[in-house]
Parts: C-alpha cells; sequence; structure tokens
C-alpha cells in the first residue's frame, strides 16, 4: 500500500498509520488471533472486560495466552509471571531497533513512551517497513496511528470471539479455540528464519507435553529454558564447526 | 490456612503487564548498542519459542474445554494438514489457517462426539 510522502494538515500523518493499519496483512491476521484468544477467555472463564483491558496494558498476543492458560489452569503465580517475561524478551530488541527511526534531536521523551508500549510484532514488522518513507517529523503520528488501529482491531475481535464462544454449537466453539495454537504454531514457523528458532519450536513441542505429562511443575518454564538452551547450544556448536 | 484470593485485575497488573512492559521500558531506556545478532538475544529468543511451542502443543494436546469434544488425532491432523499448507501455499499464513480449520471441522463433523 502505498504512502504519501507528506501530510497536508494536523493529525494527516495519525490518518496515514490508520490507513495503513486496516490496508495491511495484519489487520485479518490480528482479527483471527483475538477471536481465538477471546473464545480462550471464555473457556477459562475470564470476563471480556478482564480480557479487553489485558489486550490494552499487556499488548502482546503470545503472553495474553500464556497468561490465561496458566491462570485458567490454576498454575502458580509465580510461574505465569516468568513465563510471561521470558516471552517478552524479544519486545526488547524491538525498541531498540525501533527508536532510532522515530527519535530526533528535539523529540522529547515523553513522545516516545506511547510508541514504546505499542511495540509488537505486528506494529514492529510494519513500522520498519513504511517509516523510512516517512519525513522523520511525522514518524511518531505515523506509528501512532498504526499501533492505535491494531490495538482497536485487537480488542474489539477479542469481544466478538469472547460472545461467539458462548453463543456457537460445540463444534464451531472448538474450532474457535483451535485458532490461537493454530495461528501461533504456523506464525512461529513462518518466523524462524534461523535453525536455532526451528529447533527451540520442535523441542518446546516435544518437551512441553512430556514434562506436563510427568507433572514435573512449572513444566512451561523448564520447556523454555531447558528447550531453548539445548536450541541455542546445538546452534554455537554448529557455528563453532564451521 | 486461608488465602485471600487476589483481585483478578491486580493479577493482570502484577502477572501481565508489569512482567512483559519490563523489557519494553529497558529498551527504551537503554536503547544503544545491542542489535538483533548478539549472543543474548539469541539465546532468549530461543528460550520464548520454546516457551510459545509448549504452550501450543499444550492447547492443542491437552485442551480445557468445547475443543475436547473434538477427538486428539483430528486436532493432531488438522495442525499437520495447516503445517503442510503452509509450506505448500507460498508460507501464507492465512491459507494455513484456513486449511487447518477446515479440516479440523471436517474432521470433527465426522468423528466428534
Amino acid at each position: 500500500m502505498p504512502v504519501p510522502a507528506s501530510f497536508s494538515y494536523p493529525g494527516a500523518a495519525f490518518f496515514g498509520g490508520v490507513r495503513s493499519a486496516l490496508g495491511s496483512v495484519f489487520f485479518p491476521v490480528l482479527a483471527g488471533t483475538y477471536i481465538g484468544i477471546g473464545a480462550l477467555a471464555h473457556d477459562f472463564a475470564f470476563s471480556s472486560w478482564w480480557l479487553a483491558l489485558s489486550t490494552v496494558l499487556v499488548w502482546a498476543a503470545p503472553a495474553q495466552v500464556i497468561l490465561l492458560s496458566a491462570l485458567g489452569a490454576g498454575s502458580a503465580i509465580f510461574e505465569a509471571a516468568v513465563a510471561v517475561t521470558l516471552t517478552a524478551i524479544r519486545l526488547f530488541p524491538m525498541v531498540v531497533a525501533l527508536l532510532p527511526l522515530i527519535r530526533r534531536k528535539e523529540t522529547p521523551f515523553y513522545q516516545l513512551l506511547l510508541p514504546t508500549h505499542f511495540t509488537s510484532v505486528s506494529m514492529w514488522i510494519e513500522s520498519l517497513r513504511l517509516l523510512p518513507a516517512i519525513p522523520a517529523e511525522h514518524r511518531i503520528a505515523f506509528c501512532n496511528g498504526l499501533s492505535t488501529t491494531y490495538m482497536a482491531t485487537a480488542t474489539t475481535f477479542g469481544f466478538v470471539g469472547f460472545y461467539l464462544a458462548a453463543k456457537l454449537p460445540p463444534l464451531l466453539a472448538g474450532a474457535l479455540l483451535f485458532l490461537t495454537p493454530l495461528s501461533f504454531l504456523i506464525s512461529t514457523v513462518r518466523n524462524a528464519h534461523m535453525l536455532v528458532d526451528r529447533l527451540a519450536l520442535v523441542f518446546g513441542l516435544i518437551l512441553g507435553p512430556i514434562l506436563s505429562a510427568l507433572d514435573v511443575g512449572l513444566e512451561i518454564m523448564w520447556t523454555g529454558v531447558v528447550g531453548g538452551t539445548a536450541a541455542y547450544a546445538v546452534h554455537r556448536f554448529q557455528e563453532a564447526a564451521e | 490456612m486461608t488465602t485471600v484470593e487476589p483481585s483478578p485485575y491486580l493479577v493482570l497488573i502484577l502477572v501481565g503487564f508489569l512482567p512483559n512492559e519490563i523489557w519494553r521500558a529497558l529498551g527504551l531506556v537503554l536503547a544503544r548498542g545491542l542489535n538483533e545478532d548478539s549472543e543474548i538475544v539469541v539465546w532468549s529468543r530461543a528460550v520464548a519459542t520454546a516457551i510459545l511451542a509448549a504452550v501450543i502443543a499444550k492447547l492443542i494436546l491437552f485442551p480445557s474445554g468445547t475443543l475436547d469434544n473434538i477427538p486428539l488425532a483430528v486436532r493432531i491432523a488438522a495442525a499437520a494438514c495447516g503445517f503442510v499448507a503452509f509450506i505448500c501455499i507460498k508460507r501464507s499464513v492465512f491459507a494455513a489457517v484456513l486449511v487447518g480449520e477446515a479440516m479440523l471441522l471436517l474432521g470433527g463433523f465426522l468423528f466428534g462426539r
């Protein structure tokens, strides 16, 4: 989708971001993902407003799914917090990479707070793709327009999924619940460009259910640390061998 | 022992918001010097990927509610079909999810309770 390189009136950059968001591939992806998460929240007996607030505050689908499934299944609060924070580490390098694109010398610090909070996979990919074509002074407004639209989309479709799950016959409600693991599986495969990421995915898929079945406790956390470190070790060995 | 049930909104802040937001805040404060290829970033991405994979596997293998009415073999086959569709149909997430969902509905219709 073409992006206008200059904006003629105040707020035009913001609406440029809104238009880009509505036309991007992440619009249907976010809608589908959050329909699934809404159904999951219903299944685990959370309220729809709790889900909406978690979308606005957490704004990271993997962390929200972990939060719902861990708290809903009665896991220890500590384990849920550790699992959430481990999946959120990826946000750190994203913020680090985004800021140089939107920060100018005269940008006040507070203007960076919203884009920082909005940083997530969808917004980050589109920002890094589109921002370079936009004049530096309009980038924060554009970024905020893009992100607000994504967040509003996610929140709205979270409600849609929540109420659909309550009303639909069991087979269709089951299909909604299947949206989350299916779309996460596929998008994780898509994002796994390096061997280390692919190995981590495979190790996690195998180790997670085994540790679950063995009832070791904190199995999500252990799967991450053991499976992820094993994948990383293989990656290091392979690099050393080259 | 008496336990106080914490408010779900307090839990959301303590377990969801803060452990997640801390990394964005750190990125904002320390936004220099680290790139995507640094070793600590590669390791942490591997750990996060494995965690996510464990959650995906648990949601497919041990679902909590309505999805349990659809047999385990159908759920696994549908996920596998989605994966194959992703590889075959131009690496499209959208097409893969459609195929996986269609297989789940078909299998659930034929073999479900």
